[in-house]
């Protein structure tokens, strides 16, 4: 029996739940569950609150398996994940600061999101209370002669989004960096109880705006599998067209600011303008150069503009035509090359400890990518490969995503010659009682996991998403020690983590 | 490397002349937006950007800005690291409470004169974040906004069209 179904047997299913199952764990199983964590055996796919329960989604990447593990807080408490497990700490902190539910033996007690400057404090919870106000944040030591600390943050020097990093440094060596999230945290989980399905969806699709496809899909995808809707097959082409889109956009936008970040600025200008290519044709395909707003829960909110795949199959044989160059532009030049090989380079064992999704956790060896673990449509019925690489440097990071837009350029031929005819969009059947879905989507930068619950009166009664960063965020701090401060703006470009999708 | 910049250099630039060539109204704008910023500043303005809470999807799209098409630098625009540089301070986000000091004191700490510009539909009244715990509501709730970008998030050439609104308004005041 695989480690999963072992867990499962001896629990009890709770509501209603698809496509996976939830079941309601006492002590026992929530710390056998742990355990395999600790083994490996299992991954964690994240960790959410509610008012009196904690939610644990676990994932056995052996079998493909995934379920929802449910331990019950009457007295506010719970057994703490992260004490044995890591990756645990910033969720259940998280946790902490919009529910007030307490992880009994938590290593780290420090608030996360909540930076005292809200009028409630745990506002998603069974008690809110007012705020006590902003409270000095204790960033976490490091001690010896010769050590200082540089502050950066909130505000960057860049267009870039908000957070803040406490380097120590040793000359210019990273001893230990630390990062400290939740600038941008907009509340999007309270704002989304009670929100109807339109609602919500335009809530989902604003979490992580270089994501709003993946997004979109992976809240779409939860609330078709709470209400079992059937959705037109077409929808689930034209949805991968977008995802692919999204991912080659966001992939070339990455490599050219890489490169610009070790000062190769012709690199960015032929990445930047690519890049605008892509987001011109999707523009012009979807109405929207992000698509935002164009997946919506039973399919497409519209379907391709009648020139569209005409368009888009110029727009590949372009980027597959100017691609080769850049690979070789950026293979060939040395004085690049020396700033990426052997720069921030994460241990293949704390990719695969923190479950890290996308494009960090395949330069470092895991395997992981929901669009073939999952295999949700169509990339069931599609073929690629998903690249692997094992350095884990900047120079992987960067190399993986060259891969990667090939393997999308490939997606988007096959794509668009089976593509379906047919309806783009299908009505959603009421729901009847209580139901809860699921889904883990595969966005550029890592899956996106959506959780929520419709409530008898058809709204969201709870919607819980989850960012790649949040497995991602950790080892940043992890790639960049022995690091010179300088590389600082590689190491973070190369891992491209999400601030807004980690702070909600 | 050698094929690449020789194929640039004989062949025709990607930079639009000026910027969405095929609108009249962009390349009004391009021209307008040069005779202003020179009126006022000589030849530059010197820009800083904030997210006081955005998605990044406002971000995606300034970043647009710098690429061969739209090449905003060769107007004398440009984005400065320090506030202590800027004339011009433009936010994007519903401003969060837990960014509103940070976003005020990048405010403080521009010399004047300074304008500030509140970019996308969450700049205006918090967007769709609005009324939520963590939001403190659009940029004006903190900060004098000079003008306000609409769209969600605005396009490339409509924060260019918006520059160039925040350069004439001086002028009309004058003459009013």
């Amino acid at each position: 029996m695989s480690p999963l179904g072992k867990l499962l047997s001896d629990t009890r299913p709770a509501a209603p739940h698809a496509p996976w199952r939830r079941a309601l764990a006492g002590d026992a199983t929530w710390q056998a569950a742990i355990g395999e964590l600790c083994t490996g055996h299992l991954a964690l796919l994240g960790l959410w609150g509610e008012r009196q329960a904690v939610h644990m989604a676990l994932l056995d990447e052996a079998h493909s398996e995934i379920a929802v593990l449910t331990h019950e807080c009457p007295s506010g408490t719970y057994p703490s994940v992260a004490l044995h497990h890591a990756p645990a700490i910033r969720l259940e902190r998280a946790i902490r600061d919009l529910f007030g539910l307490e992880p009994d033996g938590a290593p780290d007690r420090r608030p996360w999101l909540d930076h005292g400057t809200w009028p409630l404090s745990r506002p998603l919870g069974a008690h809110p209370r007012a705020e006590i106000g902003r409270q000095d944040y204790a960033f976490l030591a490091a001690e010896g002669e010769g050590l200082h600390q540089i502050p950066v943050g909130p505000v960057h020097a860049g267009i870039i989004e908000p957070g803040h990093f406490r380097f120590n440094v040793n000359g210019e060596t990273v001893v230990r960096l630390e990062a400290r999230l939740g600038y941008v945290h907009k509340g999007i989980e309270g704002l989304m109880a009670g929100a109807d399905l339109a609602r919500a969806a335009l809530l989902a699709g604003r979490v992580s705006g270089d994501s709003t496809v993946a997004y979109s899909i992976a809240y779409a995808r939860a609330v078709e599998a709470a209400l079992s809707a059937a959705v037109p097959e077409r929808a689930h082409w034209l949805r991968a067209l977008c995802a692919e889109l999204e991912r080659i956009a966001n992939h070339l936008g990455d490599i050219g600011a890489i490169c610009n970040d070790a000062s190769f600025a012709l690199m960015q200008a032929h990445c930047s303008a690519l890049r605008e290519d892509v987001l011109r044709a999707a523009g012009a395909c979807f109405g929207h150069r992000l698509m935002q707003g164009c997946v919506v829960p039973g399919g497409m909110a519209t379907d391709i503009a009648p020139e569209g795949l005409a368009l888009l199959r110029r727009l590949r044989a372009e980027v597959a035509a100017r691609l080769p160059d850049l690979t070789e532009l950026y293979d060939t030049t040395t004085s690049l090359q020396d700033r990426t090989v052997g720069t921030g380079i994460l241990s293949p064992a704390l990719a695969r400890a923190f479950a890290a999704g996308g494009f960090v956790g395949r330069a470092s060896g895991r395997a992981f990518d929901a669009r073939r673990a999952v295999a949700y449509a169509p990339y069931d019925r599609l073929s690629f490969e998903v690249p692997v690489l094992d350095a884990g440097d900047v120079d992987a990071r960067v190399l993986l995503r060259f891969r990667e837009v090939e393997q999308s350029l490939s997606l988007i031929a096959q794509l668009l010659d089976g593509m379906p005819e047919g309806p783009s969009r299908a009505g959603l059947p009421a729901g009847e009682g209580p139901a809860e879905g699921m889904a883990l989507v595969e966005g550029f930068r890592g899956d996106v996991l959506a959780w929520l619950r419709i409530g008898a009166d058809g709204r969201i009664a709870r919607c819980h998403l989850r960012d790649p960063s949040w497995f991602q965020w950790p080892l940043l701090e992890a790639a960049i020690e022995g690091n010179i401060v300088a590389d600082f703006p590689l190491c973070n470009k190369s891992f491209n983590c999400s601030y807004s999708g980690h702070d909600l | 490397m050698i094929r690449l910049l020789a194929r640039n250099l004989f062949g025709p630039p990607l930079t639009e002349q000026p910027p969405a060539a095929d609108d009249a109204a962009g390349r009004e704008i391009a021209a307008a937006l040069q005779r202003a910023s020179r009126r006022h500043l000589g030849h530059s303005l010197a820009i800083r950007h904030v997210d006081a809470g955005s998605c990044n999807g406002c971000e995606l799209e300034i970043h647009a800005l710098g690429n061969p098409y739209y090449d905003l630098e060769r107007y004398g625009l440009r984005f400065v690291a320090s506030p202590r540089h800027a004339d011009l301070l433009l936010v994007t986000g519903p401003v969060t409470h837990n960014m509103a000091e940070a976003l005020h004191r990048t405010y403080t700490a521009m010399p004047g004169p300074k304008w500030v510009v509140a970019a996308g539909t969450c700049a205006l009244d918090g967007g769709c974040f609005a009324g939520s715990y963590a939001v403190l509501g659009g940029v004006s709730a903190l900060l004098p906004v000079d003008l306000h970008v609409a769209g969600c998030p605005p396009a490339p050439l409509d924060l260019l069209r918006g520059l160039l609104a925040v350069m004439e308004r001086p002028r009309k005041a004058t003459i009013a």
